[in-house]
């Protein structure tokens, strides 16, 4: 069995051309994963530029309104670029520049880890490309001017679908065109082996954190950790250091799309099965003979047919539950949210908050669910007006 | 001798590459013909995938319009019975992991030897996880491509240790798709593969014109041709045979004409 394993999940299934590139970026992580300078770095950034730990708030009206569990929120929508995406790119963008690099290159779907991805380019002085499905760019046009404005070149990807699976693809295939000077910044859990790990331990700052904030607010763990999965990063953040803690539930929320039982739909461990595709072993939404489904999601960061090695890992061993929540319930908890406590979470995180309300009145009230905000709701506004049929123009 | 090592025994090889079912697959089959009696030494037949992330526009868009004309994997198998009657020209296919993977690979390599096929191209399969279906391509006879690109360096010798049928020698950085100009020292790369084990060498990606083929094949043992074919196969269409057949006999010439390597 090749590196990068998680039971019979990732690997490295990539072209030639740029297995001595992931082999190189394997290196370096190993070589400066405990490095105390560049921890020391990195955090100096997290805290100081992003803006850590990010606020565990509790959510007092939203415990009250649904009479259950105490629900507390993981504040990673008040991070700098406003999403929990900024963890994983520093880490990237630092360990790019240790290894000589002076250009980057990042996919993105909704946009917030292409914007993350420019706005530490900007920072530490690197060339940024960012891939972007057509469709999204028109979905999340602000985003777009965003990263133009963060000096990134913004390239709208036209094969396939349009939308963050093609992005992927894309930012691949320009890696191949282009290696000596260029880091693929990639945005989630997933690809090929280094890259489900590096952004795991990247966004693992956030269960951390949610560890150290509840012992010192509760005296105790969550009974349940939830957050909203495409490719698994934040999720994968959010749960890490709670794996070994059984007496914790991990719950991911899938985007279902317009229903598991329809063919709109990124739910992919509700609906998917054993593949290899992008670089890892795992679970895709596909048809019989392998070809990758379309799939659809009203958020353009769920908008993804497959899932992060790791998280499908954790399905298989059952550590780990996976839901699926529709366009929908994520719209209305969307709404949910900022009327109940005037805070707007990404329709990506709000995925999570649907799932939250189904759970919360299951529990008893000494209970402790924690959702994962992993980001802000103002690049949606626009969208979610259209989907309740009223055209705002920003 | 394999099928594939046939490719190689007459001189300087020319290898046409064609995405099964683009136009159609009635075409792909009169195509397989022609590109054989115009002096094709072996031909890939590419299954399409929804998502090739090694090929260039050209390509990817003959993968769409032949998903989209409902091209599926057990049509291809058909359509190879079908060659299979008529010609023995050496046969590989060359699709993407998750093609095989979901098949079953052991389904799917059972069948491709059943068939009549000789070997497997998977440019998402790199030599850390060959593993995964080549041991049922060694139970089924058939030879698992590996491939080696100008990145590879120290690796092409593990590689070319491990090689069957032949290596396929990625011209240049990049994706799939027509090149101006090929700067990577072909001949040091096939010298490292050759130093290693005694096999043939083929370049492809980047090649269109008879001078590049013959340029390649010096350095080598034969040229691999994907785009520029797969170009005609959009311009003209259904009537597109008797122009491929002119091009790769054009291109055999050329290859044929070079001597040494």
């Amino acid at each position: 069995m090749s590196k990068g394993r998680f039971g019979i999940h990732g690997g490295q299934y990539m072209p030639e051309t740029l297995m001595n590139a992931v082999i190189e970026l394997e290196e370096a992580y190993e070589r400066y994963r405990d490095d105390p300078a560049f921890n020391a770095e990195l955090t100096e950034l997290l805290n100081e530029y992003a803006g850590r730990p990010s606020r565990l708030y509790f959510a007092g009206k939203m415990t009250r309104d649904l009479g259950g569990a105490k629900i507390y929120l993981k504040r990673e929508d008040l991070n700098h670029t406003g999403s929990h995406k900024i963890n994983n790119v520093l880490g990237q963008a630092l360990l790019a520049k240790r290894m000589g690099k002076t250009r980057v290159i990042a996919e993105t779907g909704a946009g917030q880890h292409g914007v993350a991805t420019a706005t530490a380019a900007a920072l530490l002085g690197l060339e940024c490309e960012v891939f972007m499905g057509r469709e999204d760019t028109v979905r999340q046009a602000l985003n777009v001017y965003r990263m133009r404005l963060l000096g990134a070149a913004v390239h709208p990807v036209d094969s396939g679908t349009g939308t963050l699976k093609d992005a992927v693809s894309e930012t691949m295939r320009e890696w191949t065109s282009r290696i000596a000077d260029t880091h693929y910044v990639l945005g989630s859990v997933m690809g090929p082996h280094p890259f489900p790990t590096i952004v795991r331990d990247f966004q693992a700052v956030i269960s951390k954190e949610i560890k150290a904030q509840l012992m010192e607010k509760e005296g105790r763990l969550p009974d349940a950790v939830i957050a909203c999965v495409g490719g698994g990063s934040n999720a994968m953040g959010a749960f890490y250091h709670f794996i070994d803690t059984p007496s914790v539930r991990l719950i991911g929320c899938e985007a279902a799309g317009r229903g598991v039982d329809t063919f709109e739909t990124a739910a992919t461990i509700a609906t998917g099965r054993l593949g290899i595709f992008h670089g890892m072993k795992s679970y895709f939404c596909q048809d019989e003979y392998g070809q990758i489904a379309p799939v659809y999601s009203i958020s353009a960061g769920l908008d993804y047919p497959g899932i992060g090695p790791e998280h499908a890992w954790l399905h298989d061993i059952g550590r780990a539950e996976y839901v699926p929540v529709t366009d929908e319930e994520a719209v209305d908890a969307f709404e949910y949210l900022s009327r109940t406590e005037g805070i707007i979470p990404a329709i990506e995180s709000a995925h999570a908050v649907a799932h939250a309300r189904r759970l919360a009145p299951e529990l008893r009230k000494d209970q402790i669910i924690v959702i994962n905000i992993s980001g802000r709701g103002d690049k949606d506004c626009a969208a979610i007006a259209r989907y309740r049929g009223e055209d705002i123009h920003e | 001798m394999s099928n594939l090592a046939k490719a190689f025994a007459g001189g300087k090889a020319f290898i046409p590459f064609l995405t099964c079912g683009d136009p159609s697959l009635d075409v792909t089959e009169k195509l397989v013909f022609a590109m054989a009696d115009a002096g094709a030494d072996l031909i890939e037949l590419g299954i399409p995938f929804s998502d090739p992330t090694a090929e260039g526009p050209v390509i990817q868009a003959a993968n769409e319009r032949a998903l989209a004309g409902g091209v599926t994997t057990d049509k291809i198998f058909e359509l190879v019975r079908r060659i299979r009657r008529k010609t023995d020209v050496p046969l590989v296919f060359m699709t993407y992991a998750n093609v095989v993977f979901s098949y079953g690979a052991e389904r799917f390599l059972k069948t491709s030897a059943e068939v009549g096929m000789d070997g497997l191209i998977l440019p998402d399969l790199p030599f850390e996880e060959k593993e995964e279906f080549d041991p049922l391509c060694k139970r089924f006879g058939l030879d698992l491509i590996s491939l080696i690109a100008p990145t590879s360096h120290e690796r092409v010798r593990s590689i070319a240790r491990e090689a069957s049928g032949f290596v396929y020698c990625v011209s240049s950085l990049g994706v799939t798709g027509v090149r101006t100009n090929i700067t990577t020292d072909i001949a040091a790369m096939v010298r490292l593969v050759k130093a290693e084990k005694e096999i043939s060498c083929a370049v492809g990606f980047g090649i269109s014109t008879p001078e590049q083929a013959a340029n390649m094949a010096a350095q080598s043992d034969g040229a691999i041709v994907g785009s520029a074919i797969v170009k005609m196969c959009a311009q003209y269409g259904a009537d597109c045979v008797p122009y491929v057949a002119e091009y790769v006999k054009g291109m055999k010439a050329a290859v044929s004409a070079v001597s040494g390597g």
